[in-house]
């Protein structure tokens, strides 16, 4: 929690603010039908996915990769499943259902591990290896389908989307499961700092003995499947697969979610919780643009300008400028440690800085 | 000798890091025509004070003078427009691109606004030619030994006609040969009328090329010397500001020689690389230090790459303990309890965003693999014995990696393996670009664990060092092995003459 406070938070809350200016009952929360409805539930709700999604990317990034597939194995898993429910005997059960989704998830697995074997075993730079599957993923999700969309009527598979427990959507639920999941293995194990020795310095933790390429296997794989999730999610909430826009620019807003929660590309020290933050302010922009009634031919631009905002507050130079503003602007500029970001520590040997 | 006027004076630089005094009130006064050292520990303000004079810190107090004129740089590049060129200890370079390019970046020859790259190359070729260094300006920076790279830098350096030229530690990287390339132009510069700062940790180096030299300590002034007034041992206790027991303890160091008679716990047979090193026949026993000497890319390096998996053998055989393992990779190696630190600490070694303690629990921690956490009490326990034990400073365990000093980080390192108490220590040029105090640690502890047991492998650019720790020493040239000395016929004149000649000529 802690953590979470230190995050860019006051781009959400700015968001939601303008929302409750705008629309006074905004926040404004209702049960009906066994299940809360209200705009910051379709915040949650409808940010699930892409909180999904990132949070794979979180670990990904970590390990100074990247999935670009992500938003074709989001089309992928909604194809595979929707497909299989269609074609079975009997496409309302839940049997078909299940199997729908094991098959999904199973396919998944098997996705990013391709990923991870293009990255750790043969060594391809991982936006290329990825670039892979997200060019030719959205063709195999396209096959599958036959070019048309799938609609299904299954309530099980639809319930992935629409069904609440203790009348929280499970979307948010399952979301909320899998952040807990991975910020305790991450910390009760030693998963979490391998993962950030491999990215800080790949070549010392092999020569340190971490099994380096396992863990950017891992990582890959747990990426993938988190976009299939995200997947069944998407296609379970439209009954349909929609193999040419399900998840569609999907890992562009992942990877901004990632670097709007602290977390740098260049690998390395990673953070979920800010993960999860950067996702909710994605999710909350665009609701945002919905609600204010933003027209649509300026929402892009509209999107631009926040994610600009939120940028240029987070860069260490701006943050520099803006507290020596505060500090009365005279005088010398602080003595730069090697880290802006981070003043305190870099003093603790002196001279020897480099 | 000199003009009565420096061309650089510093007088009374206070610089300080938050509540860290790095330099407080320092004099520093460079002459025309002479080099310059400056000398210190790891720690002892030197970086700082070259940074305050290349406009990198800011300074708190005092002044800077060029030429009689008070000045104050904005930036490293403000203090070359005055004449102030700098090569620091790494090399900050881009390997990617072209020998030329990095000679003349951000200063390429223009003509109609676009770069003239015949004129580049021919400056470059130029600039080379002066240093007399046989590089082709064409190629690129990275396919050259990070020694040549080195010599590149100063090449870089002195392309603008700098008065005064700021060498930090150019030295650590380079063999014999090369340094006397590197002086010969420091000695041309010189005669110029350049104005020379060297800071080297090598002392006979230091005495070999400057003319005077300023002492720093715990950011203090000591003093400034002729060096030929000043002698080692003095210069060494200035520095040091203790007395110098541990260097003397060492010159008693070398353990007792190992039983011929106990079997090797590392033994390989015709171990070898295609295109790095020719096969090697090498054993090391139980509680022995066996020395690898020859200069840079003689494969000393490579051989002790091949020992511990980081480059997989193409021919040979290794065992540990008298059983043949398979060592293919680092995870193989560890897994036989062989250990290594590499030669490149920084790129290498040192995971420097994570901190001191995560650094020191991380082999043992990868070997247990990830599903099995060492508790938190246990992580602190280990980090803080070892911090205590190897003397790293800060006594922090939560502090970064990176912002240790070099001496500090290689601790750190030798922490790590240490703790999983491995069979064979293999070092490859551990005490490299560390100060006096630590080297004489990390010295010692070699020794300690030698004693204790443990089978070394120890590589080192400096001699005396190999030869002072080893019992026993494989002399490497031309990525070949020439010779194998033990007892009596380890020293430092012999070893150097087989260097030299191959062990073929001369004798």
């Amino acid at each position: 929690m802690r953590e979470l406070l230190r995050k860019p938070i006051w781009p959400l809350v700015a968001l939601l603010l303008l929302n409750l200016a705008v629309t006074p009952s905004f926040f404004a929360v209702r049960v009906q039908d066994g299940r809360l409805y209200g705009s910051l539930v379709d915040i949650l709700h409808n940010g699930a996915p892409l909180a999904l999604t990132a949070l794979g990317m979180t670990l990904v990034i970590a390990t100074r990769g990247i999935d670009l597939s992500v938003g074709a194995v989001v089309a992928i898993a909604g194809a595979v499943a929707c497909s299989w429910i269609a074609a079975s005997p009997d496409p309302a059960s839940s049997g078909a259902a299940l199997t729908g989704i094991v098959l999904a998830l199973g396919l998944a697995v098997v996705l990013g591990a391709w990923n991870g074997f293009l990255v750790a075993r043969l060594g391809i730079q991982p936006i290329i290896a990825t670039l892979v599957l997200m060019t030719a993923g959205r063709g195999l999700a396209q096959l599958v389908t036959d070019g048309q969309i799938v609609t299904v009527n299954n309530d099980t598979f639809s319930g992935i989307s629409g069904s609440a427990l203790f009348t929280v959507p499970v979307t948010v639920v399952v979301a909320a499961a899998v952040y807990a999941l991975v910020a305790l293995v991450t910390r009760r194990t030693a998963l979490g700092t391998l993962v950030e020795a491999v990215g800080i310095n790949p070549e010392a933790s092999r020569l340190a003995g971490v099994r380096s390429r396992s863990i950017v296997w891992t990582v890959y794989v747990f990426s993938a499947l988190c976009a299939a999730v995200a997947g069944l999610m998407i296609s379970a909430n439209v009954h349909a697969a929609d193999a040419n826009n399900a998840g569609l620019w999907l890992e562009l807003d992942a990877i901004l979610a990632v670097v709007i929660g602290g977390t740098s590309l260049a690998g390395g020290r990673y953070s979920i919780a800010g993960t999860l933050l950067g996702a909710l302010t994605i999710q909350a922009l665009t609701t945002t643009i919905y609600s204010v009634g933003i027209p649509p031919e300026v929402s892009l631009v509209f999107k631009a300008v926040v994610v600009i905002l939120v940028f240029l507050a987070q860069a260490p130079k701006v943050r520099a400028l803006l507290a020596r503003r505060r500090r009365g602007g005279s005088g010398p500029p602080p003595a730069a440690p090697t880290t802006p970001a981070a003043p305190a520590p870099a003093a603790e040997t002196t001279g020897s800085g480099r | 000798m000199h003009p009565p006027r420096p061309l650089v004076e510093m007088l009374g630089i206070s610089v300080a890091f938050g509540p860290v005094q790095a330099l407080d009130s320092v004099d520093l006064r460079l002459y025309p025509g002479e080099v310059h050292a400056l000398m210190g520990e790891n720690g002892a303000g030197k970086s700082t004070l070259i940074k305050a004079l290349t406009g990198v810190h800011p300074v708190d107090a005092g002044e800077i003078r060029v030429n009689g004129e008070p000045v104050a740089f904005s930036g490293p590049a403000a203090a070359q427009a005055a004449g102030i060129s700098t090569v620091y200890q790494e090399v900050n370079l881009c390997p990617n691109l072209s020998v030329a390019e990095n000679l003349l970046l951000g200063r390429e020859p223009r003509r109609a606004g676009r770069i003239d790259w015949r004129g580049a190359r021919r400056r470059a070729a130029e600039v080379l030619g002066r240093l007399h260094l046989d590089l082709d300006p064409s190629s690129p920076l990275g396919a050259h030994p990070i020694a040549q790279q080195q010599l590149v830098a100063i090449a870089r350096a002195v392309e603008v006609d700098a008065r005064v030229l700021v060498l930090d530690e150019p030295t650590s990287s380079l063999d014999a040969s090369e340094v006397e390339e590197l002086f010969r132009v420091i000695r041309r510069l010189r005669d110029d009328g350049v104005a020379i700062l060297f800071v080297s940790h090598f002392l006979e180096q230091v005495y070999a090329i400057s003319d005077r030299m300023t002492v720093l300590r715990n950011g203090r002034l000591v003093g400034e010397h002729r060096t030929a007034e000043l002698s080692r041992r003095q210069l060494v206790s200035a520095m040091v500001g203790r007395e110098l027991e541990v260097l003397d303890r060492l010159d008693h160091a070398p353990a007792a020689p190992a039983d011929d008679e106990d079997p090797p716990v590392l033994s390989a047979v015709g171990l070898g690389r295609a295109g790095a090193i020719e096969p090697v026949d090498l054993d090391v026993r139980p509680g022995e230090v066996v020395g690898l000497a020859g200069l840079l890319g003689s494969g000393r390096t490579e051989l002790a790459r091949l020992l511990f998996g980081a480059d997989r053998a193409d021919r040979g055989e290794i065992s540990v303990a008298g059983r043949a393992v398979r060592i293919r990779n680092p995870r193989s190696a560890i897994d036989a309890g062989i250990a290594f630190t590499p030669e490149d600490r920084k790129a290498a070694g040192v995971v420097g965003d994570l901190t001191v303690r995560d650094n020191i629990v991380l082999a043992m921690q990868a070997s247990r693999g990830w599903m099995r956490r060492i508790p938190r009490r246990r992580q602190d326990e280990l980090a803080r014995r070892w911090i205590e034990l190897l003397d790293i400073r800060p006594a922090d365990p939560d502090a970064l990696l990176r912002n240790l000093s070099g001496g500090n980080q290689q601790k750190v390192l030798l922490a790590r393996w240490l703790i999983t108490q491995p069979k064979v220590l293999i070092l490859d040029e551990p005490t490299r670009g560390i100060d006096v105090g630590a080297k004489a640690q990390i010295q010692a502890l070699v020794a300690e664990q030698a004693r204790d047991g443990t089978a070394v492998v120890f590589i080192s650019a400096e001699l005396d060092e190999v030869v002072r720790l080893s019992d026993r020493v494989l002399v490497l040239r031309d990525r070949r092995p020439v010779a194998q000395l033990a007892g009596d016929d380890v020293d430092t004149d012999h070893v150097m003459e087989l260097i030299a000649t191959g062990g073929e000529a001369g004798a």
